[in-house]
């Protein structure tokens, strides 16, 4: 443990993270152009047309979506067994992340949707769960700022994150159930050609970098944020 | 039937360059956010150490 | 009595007299299956469709009303620190609160379910499916409720953010509830989904007091 506490360190992590993080930044202009480039120009799918390009967006931003969500329950645990205050900047710093990815999820989602459905919204088990996800990152940034006492605010939004982490996959198993029950359709249907993978593949690396880069940001602003706050304070 | 295809995106156009601006919009506007938020906070820190008293902004 | 007896009478008292919680519960319940068939209209077969889901989300909302007082009154007037130093696991306390939630609240729920579900015109074998399912899941709502009431017990306005927190949560629960009721009115067994919300039920009930302990005690330190 006392290896992974030195990156935690907020005066190291910065030195870390400024290092990388211009070659992060680079590696996501460079993957989101590729998938882009690659992605206009596949041929239309015998199903779909050329809705599958808007599986290039909406699939990434799903996943991103809940990894970001995975991402805020390790630091939660990080921070509840551990005590360190850099993994709660850590958890609150991707919250508003993972909710942009979450809803960007739903709007494509539905965007996809109508072609084939119809109409915008159908409950269909990946939508509907998302909707729940976009809900519980609602709540967990609600009762971040809803606590004005930074360190218990902390705690509590840890609690809460790792109580929501357990019950994303019973939820998810409910959904899908009750999808079944009521007989919904899905898009993600039958196996994906070959010709599509590489683009998705691409921009989901793309997403996924770009998270990481704003995710690293956004730390970056607590940290400097909070040392501004506690020179304000200090000896004037 | 071979168009430029990124320009015909056959019947379905109407909802894919939607998703991509909206896509587009979006992740544009958080990075933007994100960045101003970033320069924003370390000109304040930078103004707390030169010891200027920085007047609330 | 042993501690816990105590403490679960106490809330139970707490709960049940005037100005508590309890009573206002039920009105609402029975509110909502009031307004429902005036929003949507009279048809009794529609009514009898949809009455499993409504009386579920209806019950969910009810029970949801009384929570935001399961640890907040013992907060602010300082008892909460007196019940935690006391020798009962912080654990515990918060099983014995839940227990008085649901007793107080869930299980009066449950019992006025079927009368509401006459009134929609839900059939007989439907009904006790509905209540079934309500005295299987409802624990699991206090269960949960109370780890969202335990978060939000030091903000003055905790009320309104609660449902936020607990509702996504709670989904499982109205989908194998009111599943259950549906499959039965389709002429399936409801034994799966009722197996399912036993199962979600069970594990929240014994999971919750650990979370509602942890984040009572980080309230009190500091």
């Amino acid at each position: 443990m006392q290896f992974l506490f030195r990156y935690a360190n907020p005066a190291m992590f910065m030195r870390l993270s400024g290092a990388v993080l211009p070659y992060v930044a680079a590696a996501t202009v460079i993957a989101l152009t590729a998938g882009l480039i690659m992605g206009f120009q596949v041929p239309p799918d015998y199903q779909q047309g050329m809705t599958v390009l808007i599986m290039f967006i909406h699939v990434p931003a799903a996943t991103v979506a809940m990894s970001a969500y995975g991402a805020i329950a390790v630091c939660s645990l990080l921070s509840l067994v551990w005590r360190h205050p850099l993994s709660d900047t850590a958890a609150r710093a991707a919250a508003p992340l993972g909710a942009m990815f979450t809803a960007l999820g739903l709007i494509t989602g539905s965007l996809w949707g109508k072609p084939m459905w119809g109409t915008y919204w159908v409950w269909d088990a990946r939508l509907t769960s998302f909707l729940l996800l976009l809900f519980l990152y609602l709540g967990y940034m609600a009762l971040w700022s809803a606590i004005e006492d930074e360190t218990k605010a902390a705690r509590a939004a840890a609690v809460l994150a790792l109580v929501g982490a357990v019950n994303i996959p019973i939820i998810k198993f409910s959904v899908d159930w009750w999808n079944t029950l009521h007989q919904g359709e899905s898009i993600m249907s039958g196996n994906l050609a070959p010709v599509f993978l590489w683009p998705l593949l691409t921009m989901m690396a793309g997403y996924m970098l770009l998270f990481v880069t704003l995710w690293l940001i956004r730390i970056q602003t607590a940290i400097v944020e909070r040392r501004a706050r506690s020179l304000m304070q200090g000896p004037a | 039937m071979m168009f430029d295809p990124m320009f015909d995106l056959g019947p379905y156009s109407n909802f894919i360059w939607p998703a991509y601006a909206v896509s587009a919009v979006a992740l544009g506007g958080m990075t933007a956010w994100t960045l101003w938020a970033w320069r924003r906070a370390k000109r304040r820190l930078l103004a707390l150490e030169k010891g200027a008293p920085e007047s609330k902004s | 009595m042993s501690p816990f007896l105590c403490l679960l009478v106490r809330d139970m008292k707490l709960a049940t007299r005037s100005g508590g919680g309890a009573a206002l519960a039920l009105s609402f319940f029975a509110l909502v299956a009031t307004l429902v068939p005036l929003g949507i209209g009279a048809d009794l077969k529609l009514l009898a469709r949809v009455a499993g889901g409504i009386l579920w989300v209806g019950a969910v909302l009810a029970a949801l009303l009384s929570l935001d007082r399961l640890f907040q009154g013992d907060y602010d007037d300082g008892s909460l620190e007196l019940i935690a130093l006391a020798p009962l696991p912080l654990e515990l306390t918060s099983f014995a609160k839940i227990a008085a939630h649901w007793l107080s609240t869930g299980l009066p729920l449950t019992v006025l379910s079927p009368l509401l579900a006459l009134m929609f015109n839900l059939p007989g074998d439907a009904t006790l499916t509905l209540f079934l399912s309500l005295l299987i899941g409802t624990p699991a709502v206090s269960a949960i409720g109370a780890i969202g009431a335990s978060l939000t017990l030091s903000l003055r306005r905790g009320g309104l953010i609660l449902p936020l927190i607990i509702l996504p949560l709670l989904s499982p629960a109205v989908i194998f509830g009111a599943g259950a009721v549906a499959a039965k009115m389709d002429g399936f067994s409801p034994l799966g989904p009722l197996e399912l919300l036993g199962a979600f039920s069970l594990a929240a009930v014994l999971l919750s007091p650990f979370a509602a302990a942890a984040s009572v005690r980080l309230n009190l330190s500091g």
